[in-house]
């Protein structure tokens, strides 16, 4: 936060600065005070040709944390803003920012207890004391107080979160203020609407601050530099039309305020979500990196347009053991459901074996891999689980297997079909597709195709060992650390989520047990109604197990898959920049053998040896050729690299929390059934007379 | 606590049928206890109105053998034969945690000063839970004899209470320990062999029948309940390994930070449920069952020592038999015999009048406690409904605003 605070320069006179620091920690009044002291500072950029649009917002933002005090200006705001937009604006701009903000502010991570427990009280109550001069964001802040559960928690964090936004909010100011684009005006109907309220609720969360933030006073200048400038969704506007690329970003960005305009304050937050994702992907990356290509952002926006369109259900049900003893193999359907033209049908179903879907992985890799593309791993072989299946009858362990293996193909496949470029590939259509696969052989754990790929595993690992390459690239430099680094973590993690799944199984088999145990202790008690109450909680011990059991098969599907799934899939990635690395390996051979024939050439020279200068002479075009082929390889395999690596990172954290979402969906469901329970066992314990 | 509350009710269900005062006149309670080495001392402050002792409120320092002392000695008290006399308080047992903290101070180098603060925090919770429960015990127990008609105008026990100075009570020697152990052995032989004489009261036969049964039904519960609160503790603690992992994670501050983050927030949270969920569940139910398993085996005792009347009785017929036939020493053995019956008759009738005051004790414990237990499940099962609620919440919000973040996660 500190380094964005630096690297942009403050848009206002330096004399300004010191007095807004010292004037902040003193609360609301002082910072009213500096406001209208800034009132002055925008005004030079009036002279611009921004003009109107520019005096505008000026006035409604010290206008209406004046209000504070006096509440008059507040209805000019109104008035001036008559669309609904104005307060849902604010949304936009608080609220998508708030995700990164709530990253970065890891005292509130570590200790969620406190934060539940403490702050609602103290929060809110707060939040409503500063706000009603502000109706309009008011309004929106008790809206989102409206459930009684949540808004104690959400208020809490909402405050904080709006608070350390502006440390974002700040940056894109400035940035706005630098480039002082005139696109803004065209393109932003009522820049003054969000301006202020944006302003506003910094004033609103200013009071609460101090509980809830370690450091109070950095917030506060920061807070203090945002107060002039108002254009944060400008920003994301400029920063697209500086690239000289913006259709996009445009496009999003005026779809966003349709659907704002559109709003009714009432059902905000569908909508808010609806729209949060177009606008914070600008609006995040921009704050970060004024400095980065932000062409990057486009690729990623249009990614997620695409994506957002993307209609393609694949799922794979079905497994069916084909054939007997060790021959036998397992057999699943796969049925797939598209509106893409690109598919004959809108649904169709084949059925594959899994050494179909390793054959698909061996076809993919062996094309995209080379090119610095991210191939799904498909699920490893497992001889011993596969040969329970083949061998053993139903038992619950491979039953579990297969289970589990289905789950693998499945998330496998629609990682592949999720990869804009794999999509396109005729062997990923052809194996949803084609009724008949030709076989595939060269998967065979322990065929001589197999040995072969693991001798050039092998030599491989060797070469990585000996290249050095010495970094041109911080981005690389820092990725493959990272990448490095998380894979480990996620080893870690992966097995302690696999002892954690044992651990709940073997409560889940103690509570069995226990459960038992209680019954018979009931069936000895000679008090009647105890012996019932036991019983019925032997049943009730008897339920919890199975909720156990369902939440061991939850973790180990929700997390621990997951982790497997990372772990795999991070060695694709560290695949890629092999890949890369080998590149540029390519690239330096290159470069080093035409140092040679350069140097032979000159030997030849001075040896004066014409006959065999021309071919030296075709030698050197022959390199220097080779040379700038590869070099260009390297790089167009470093920017996909780049590029798949930006989407594999977005990938995971939106597949992570999908998971999360569904593992608190689990939970909650599960403490649901808990309460039941013990619910419907409370009279029964009260009944014992 | 389960403890305590359990014995007030006991109290109450007992001043019923007893006398009302009896409450306010003699109060027990061990407000403080210092743990030295092996050697815990227990600070008793007893409040009374009684007019046996000499002060109406004073504290005396006590130790754990002093406990026991008490209890042998009113277990060697002959006229107590046909009470349940209250379980003696197991030995406290610093062993577990401590062994923990000393092997997180050798592990201290190998881990991040946050897991050691951590680690350090829950051993010390730990450590002081299993203090409260050992003060909590030894309380339970001076307020069982307080409570009780008899014993609470033992001398020893008012002793106990009133010697001001260390009481200093002579620790068992091996040879006694040895004692104690054969004395054991020799009563569990004799049980068998006394079982084989006829019941004469259809109460007691019915009773012995029930209480051996019930008996080694709880001593199974008991196990089992234990199992499955270890086994949860283990779950508890994966999840603070868990979180620890996700917060090195976070810490290197790569891409997945911000998930991770928040996925390790929830995981600390799920722990800390899962963690006090289970030590509710400990002390609730197992707790329960743990007294229950001791205060059976005293039980059984009674009903072993009328049995041990009986069998003497009935001896004591035979011998008087014999006399008769000898034609020697008949008032000799007509008094033996009258006396083991008087014995065996009064044992019958007390141990009547305790066995049923103690099976309605039992229930009312039972019932308080799995009405407690089932409201603090209810509690943290809402609470964490809640806070379910609140994270999806707020991970739905974020999730459909997650989308600018691995670009902006880049720059970090």
């Amino acid at each position: 936060m500190a380094a964005s605070s630096e690297r942009s320069p403050p848009p206002f006179p330096d004399s300004e600065e010191p007095e807004l620091l010292e004037d902040s920690d003193e609360g609301a009044d002082a910072f009213t005070g500096t406001s209208i002291s800034e009132m002055d500072s925008p005004s030079p950029d009036s002279t611009r040709p921004p003009k109107d649009i520019f005096n505008e917002p000026p006035e409604d933002i010290f206008s209406d944390p004046l209000s504070n005090i006096n509440p008059e200006p507040q209805k000019k705001v109104d008035t001036k803003i008559p669309s609904p937009s104005s307060d849902e604006a604010v949304d936009l701009f608080s609220e998508p920012l708030d995700d990164d903000s709530e990253v970065m502010s890891s005292p509130e991570v570590q200790n969620p207890m406190p934060d539940l427990l403490n702050e609602p009280v103290e929060a809110p109550k707060s939040d409503v004391l500063c706000e009603p001069p502000v109706h309009k964001n008011a309004a929106r802040q008790q809206d989102f107080f409206e459930d009684p559960p949540k808004g104690s928690n959400n208020s809490s964090s909402s405050v904080k979160k709006a608070a350390s936004a502006e440390l974002f909010g700040d940056d894109e100011d400035e940035e706005d203020l630098f480039k002082e684009t005139p696109k803004v005006v065209t393109k932003k109907p009522q820049p003054s609407g969000p301006p202020v309220d944006v302003f506003t609720e910094v004033k609103s969360d200013v009071k609460v601050k101090p509980q809830v933030k370690d450091d109070p006073t950095d917030m506060f200048t920061e807070e203090a530099l945002t107060a002039p400038a108002q254009k944060p969704p400008a920003s994301s506007s400029s920063s697209s039309r500086t690239n000289g690329v913006h259709s996009e970003e445009q496009d999003l960005f005026s779809e966003a305020t349709v659907e704002l305009s559109l709003d009714s304050p009432l059902n905000d937050r569908k909508k808010k979500d609806a729209v949060k994702p177009s606008l914070s992907a600008p609006a995040a990356s921009v704050a970060s990196s004024s400095s980065k290509a932000p062409s990057k952002t486009l690729e990623e926006l249009e990614e997620e347009e695409s994506e957002d369109k993307f209609d393609l259900n694949i799922s794979v049900t079905n497994p069916e053991k084909v054939g007997d003893g060790m021959n036998a193999y397992m057999a699943y359907k796969v049925s797939t459901q598209t509106s893409l033209t690109m598919f004959r049908s809108k649904t169709f179903t084949v059925r594959r074996r899994f050494s179909d879907f390793l054959g698909l992985y061996e076809k993919l890799s062996e094309k995209h891999s080379q090119n610095g593309y991210i191939v799904p791993p498909p699920p490893e072989k497992s001889i011993l689980g596969m040969t329970k299946v083949k061998v053993g009858k139903e038992d619950p362990s491979s039953a579990e297997f297969v289970e589990r293996r289905r789950a693998a193909l499945e998330r496998y496949l629609q990682r592949v079909v999720c990869h804009p470029s794999l999509l396109q590939d005729p062997d990923v259509r052809e194996f949803l597709e084609k009724e008949e696969l030709p076989r595939a052989v060269s998967t065979q754990a322990l065929s001589g195709a197999g040995f072969l790929k693991m001798l050039n595993k092998a030599t491989d690992a060797v070469s990585k060992m000996t290249i050095k390459m010495n970094e041109q690239d911080v981005w690389f430099d820092e990725k493959i650390q990272d990448v490095e680094n998380e894979e480990q973590h996620m080893r870690k993690l992966h097995v302690m989520v696999e002892s954690l799944v044992n651990h709940r199984k073997e409560l889940s088999g103690n509570t069995a047990v226990f459960a038992k145990s209680v019954a018979m202790l009931g069936s000895s008690e000679d008090n009647t109604a105890l012996s019932r109450a036991l019983s019925q909680l032997a049943e009730v011990e008897d339920r919890i197990e199975q909720l156990h059991q369902e939440q061991a098969s939850n973790d180990f599907f929700t997390f621990s898959e997951l982790l497997a799934d990372y772990i795999r899939l991070l060695g694709a990635v560290k695949g890629c920049f092999d890949q890369r690395m080998k590149a540029w390996q390519r690239w330096q051979d290159a470069e080093n053998m035409l140092q040679k024939k350069r140097e032979a050439e000159a030997k030849l020279l001075w040896a004066n040896k014409p006959d065999k200068l021309q071919q030296a002479k075709d030698e050197i075009a022959e390199w220097e050729a080779k040379v700038t082929q590869y070099e260009r390889e390297f790089e167009r395999i470093s920017a996909t690299v780049r590029k798949e690596v930006i989407r594999f990172d977005k990938e995971k954290a939106r597949d992570f929390k999908r998971q999360i979402v569904k593992y608190l969906e689990s939970l909650l469901n599960s403490q649901q059934q808990l309460i039941k329970y013990w619910e419907a066992f409370l009279p029964e314990a009260k009944a014992i007379a | 606590m389960t403890s305590i509350s359990e014995d007030s009710d006991k109290e109450k269900v007992r001043s019923v049928s007893v006398d009302l005062n009896n409450d306010a006149s003699l109060v027990i309670d061990i407000p403080d206890a210092l743990c030295e080495r092996d050697k815990v001392k227990f600070t008793i402050h007893i409040k009374t109105t009684l007019s046996s002792f000499q002060k109406s409120e004073f504290s005396v320092p006590r130790q754990h053998e002093d406990f026991i002392w008490l209890h042998d000695t009113i277990v060697e008290t002959e006229e107590y034969a046909g009470l349940i006399i209250p379980p003696a308080p197991p030995k406290p047992d610093f062993e577990g945690p401590r062994e923990k903290m000393h092997k997180l101070g050798e592990g201290e180098s190998s881990m991040t000063k946050e897991e050691y603060a951590k680690m350090k925090q829950e051993l010390e919770a730990e450590y002081l839970a299993v203090f409260k429960k050992t003060v909590q015990v030894h309380e339970v127990f001076l307020q069982r004899l307080s409570s009780h008609p008899m014993f609470r105008k033992d001398r020893n026990f008012q002793i106990f209470l009133e010697y001001d100075q260390d009481l200093t009570v002579r620790r068992k020697n091996a040879k006694e320990m040895f004692g104690g152990f054969f004395k054991n052995m020799v009563k569990s032989a004799d049980e068998v062999l006394i079982s084989g004489v006829k019941e004469v009261d259809e109460f007691f036969e019915q009773e012995k029948i029930f209480l051996l049964d019930y008996s080694s039904k709880i001593k199974d519960a008991t196990a089992k309940a234990e199992k499955m609160t270890r086994s949860h503790k283990n779950v508890a603690d994966d999840y603070n390994h868990i979180s620890g992992a996700m917060n090195s994670i976070a810490a290197d501050n790569n891409t997945a930070f911000k998930n991770v983050c928040v996925f390790f927030l929830i995981v600390c949270v799920l722990q800390k449920l899962e963690d006090r969920v289970a030590s509710d569940q400990e002390l609730k139910l197992t707790e329960l069952l743990r007294y229950y398993t001791r205060d059976i085996q005293a039980a059984k005792d009674l009903l072993y020592r009328r049995a041990r009347a009986l069998a003497d009785y009935e001896n004591s017929n035979k011998t008087l038999d014999k006399a008769r036939l000898k034609g020697k020493d008949i008032a000799q053995a007509e008094e033996n015999q009258k006396q083991c019956l008087r014995k065996f008759d009064k044992l019958s009738e007390s141990g009547k009048k305790e066995l049923t005051s103690f099976k309605a004790r039992r229930v009312v414990a039972f019932r308080k406690n799995l009405i407690e237990m089932t409201e603090l499940e209810i509690k943290h099962a809402k609470v964490r409904r809640l806070k379910c609620c609140v994270y999806h919440d707020m991970f739905t919000q974020q999730c459909s605003g997650s989308h600018g973040k691995p670009g902006n996660m880049r720059e970090f």
